[in-house]
């Protein structure tokens, strides 16, 4: 597939305090791909993500966007740039139905009055080429749908801005089976449209089912950037547990500063 | 509901045909979203028990009292609604209103300026007020409760001071007074209804017809139809009694019209209506009542929705200071007092404005505000000393506090929340 990344970082530090949660670390993105990003908890997963969404501000390292190096200090800037982040807790008004969920801080309006029929054919379009069948009206209030349809809905909110890169935390961690392969062939529908998809998961069920590329964090440091065709589901779990498996991950005294 | 033939358009529009609207409308009843069912279904109980035990409560004079009774109480609730979006409270609306009658009665008679400068000088009053309250709960973050019920006592005071310790200062200003106590002449009324009902039925159409222009779900025109019907029946036959004659003796003095009130409080109830659903700011209370935190990401500046509610709000009740003034045509130490908060919150909740915050329409204050002001008035007629309407409009506003918790908990129950 392709091959330069939309979204590169190098020689990223970060601290809180006296306590250094990513040492060096580095980490890619691709169109059209799906990069999973694993790690135990503690790893450094959640703080990686808000370093690239600017909700933290980092020590050191180089950001560049689509070859130029950027800067990200807050996220307007991540939002300007293309990248957009779906929390776990998803962030969406249950009073509120899809479209206005889906506008919510950015709504459309023609002077001083909301843009209904803009948004309305924006919020479908978008769902459309989501090919989402699942809810039955975009003017649907958000407390009357399901947890995949909820995780749905926060996704289509990432992607309608023209977003180049989407990261998704634990997008499957609270649904059912059905849910979760329905919102994994979501995922995997986004980097057939050309997205850079960053998905974060414990599950190696789904990293296998729709990543690309697999990305492991080990104690703030990144053990290991492989495609996922390359290696195995036990490698993955060695990588994360322990930070190496046989020739990849982490050298040993370069590696743990328990 | 979906099918096959036609999937794009079917799967994400919402019901088109009267049938589909009816059936929406059923279901959230069922989903325990009874909007404002209960107010409406509650005035109508309370006027037929009323009109039976006092044929009086129907004759036109009372119909217009009613109006300027519920005035005050209802402006103020409109601007409780603004803050009950947000999930919080303002216990001082009341008295907020009283500070603000004060300094409208006291630019009035001891400076002696115009009403304008009066009205213009309450109003400041009540923005000032507003801005100091929202400022403490989001700032500082000091429960709203907590802060609104310091406020609460600490403009008791204010009050107390403005009327220096307890004198009655008497409005003279005849446009003041006029609010209250006068009335559009009987044709100017009936093109005030005419100009709403057209606009009204205006607005719904051009909207229709541009959705369905553009290919997206339209209202029905049997839907317009009937809620521009159903407008049309209500004001047309309250705007007939209200030109009826209400005067003992027609030959000396005239009584007849629509309270000048009356247009004040729809254009307050359109203007706001507006405010909250058709423009981002509105958009935004909502979000904020919603879920504060998904509103924050989205980048809405929460503190300043907070803000500009409590704003609202104070600023509301001190329009109802200058309506409660121009009632009493006087101010005294009890102007916004005792019972003007509990009917204005009790009005607005009873409409179906949740205390829970993100659920609410301006027009439940109005609704609130009637069912309110019908019981005051009926249990008035029925001859009830104060004791007895205080306990039953304390139950009421339980009854509707109740009905609002217990739809939440089943919206829960079935999976809507």
């Amino acid at each position: 597939m392709s091959s330069q990344p939309v979204l590169s970082i190098r020689g990223l530090d970060k601290s809180f305090g006296p306590v250094q949660v990513l040492h060096d670390v580095s980490f890619s993105a691709y169109p059209g791909e799906v990069t999973a990003l694993v790690g135990d908890n503690g790893a450094g997963k959640s703080t990686l993500v808000k370093c690239i969404g600017g909700t933290y501000s980092i020590d050191a390292g180089e950001f560049h966007f689509d070859g130029r190096p950027v800067q990200v200090h807050s996220p307007r800037d991540a939002a300007d740039l293309g990248i957009e982040i779906v929390y776990q807790d998803l962030a969406l008004c249950d009073n509120l139905d899809i479209v206005q969920n889906m506008f919510l801080g950015r709504e459309k309006r023609s002077g001083l009055v909301l843009d209904e029929a803009t948004m309305e054919e924006m919020a479908a379009r978008t769902l459309r080429d989501l090919s989402v069948r699942t809810v039955k009206s975009i003017r649907q209030l958000v407390s009357s749908l399901s947890g995949g349809q909820r995780q749905t809905v926060a996704i289509a909110k990432a992607v309608l801005w023209n977003s180049k890169v989407v990261i998704l935390d634990e997008p499957t961690a609270a649904l059912g089976v059905a849910q979760t392969a329905q919102v994994l062939e979501l995922v995997r529908r986004l980097a057939d449209n050309g997205l850079a998809v960053v998905l974060i998961s414990h599950n190696m069920n789904d990293v296998f089912a729709v990543a690309d590329r697999i990305a492991a964090l080990y104690l703030g440091r990144m053990a290991a950037e492989v495609k996922a065709a390359d290696v195995t589901h036990s490698q993955v779990v060695e990588l994360i547990t322990s930070g190496r498996s046989g020739e990849l991950g982490l050298k040993n005294g370069n590696g743990v500063t328990a | 509901m979906s099918s096959t033939a036609v999937p794009e358009k079917v799967a994400l529009t919402p019901p088109t045909t009267v049938r589909g609207n009816v059936r929406g409308y059923l279901e959230r009843l069922r989903g325990g979203d009874l909007g404002a069912m209960p107010a409406v279904f509650g005035l109508v109980v309370l006027c037929l028990v009323f009109a039976v035990m006092r044929p009086v409560f129907l004759s036109a004079t009372n119909f217009a009292n009613l109006f300027t009774q519920g005035a005050a109480v209802t402006v103020i609730a409109m601007g409780l609604v603004f803050v009950l979006l947000l999930g919080e409270i303002d216990l001082s609306a009341g008295y907020t209103s009283g500070v603000c009658a004060a300094v409208l009665a006291v630019v009035l008679a001891n400076y002696g300026l115009p009403w304008y400068v009066a009205v213009g000088a309450a109003m400041l009053t009540g923005v000032v007020i507003g801005t100091v309250l929202g400022t403490l709960v989001t700032k500082l973050g000091i429960p709203s409760f907590v802060v609104t019920l310091a406020a609460f006592l600490a403009f008791q005071g204010l009050l107390l001071v403005l009327v220096k310790e307890g004198t009655n200062i008497s409005v003279r200003d005849q446009t003041i007074i006029a609010i209250e106590n006068s009335y559009l002449p009987p044709a100017l009324g009936w093109a005030f209804f005419a100009v709403c009902v057209l606009g009204y039925a205006a607005v719904q159409v051009v909207r229709a017809r541009r959705r369905a222009g553009r290919g997206l779900a339209a209202d029905p025109a049997a839907v317009i139809a009937f809620r521009v019907g159903l407008l049309v029946v209500l004001g047309g036959l309250a705007v007939y009694v209200l030109n009826l004659e209400r005067s003992r003796n027609a030959l000396i003095v005239s009584l007849k019209g629509v309270p000048i009130v009356v247009p004040i409080v729809v254009a307050l109830l359109i203007l706001w209506t507006f405010v909250l659903r058709r423009t981002a700011y509105g958009r935004h209370i909502y979000a904020v009542g919603g879920n504060a935190e998904a509103a924050r990401r989205a980048g809405i500046n929460v503190d300043r929705i907070k803000i500009s509610a409590f704003v609202l709000s104070s600023g509301m009740a001190s329009i109802g200071g200058v309506i409660a003034a121009s009632q009493a045509s006087s101010v005294d130490p009890n102007t916004g007092g005792s019972d003007v908060l509990l009917f204005a919150v009790g009005a607005a909740v009873i409409g179906g404005t949740s205390l829970f915050g993100g659920k609410g329409r301006m027009l439940d204050a109005v609704l609130g505000g009637a069912v309110v002001a019908v019981i005051n008035n009926g249990m008035g007629l029925l001859g009830y000393s104060a004791s007895v309407k205080y306990i039953v409009t304390g139950s009421v506003l339980l009854l509707a506090a109740g009905v609002d918790a217990l739809s939440r908990k089943r919206a829960a129950a079935s999976g809507l929340r």
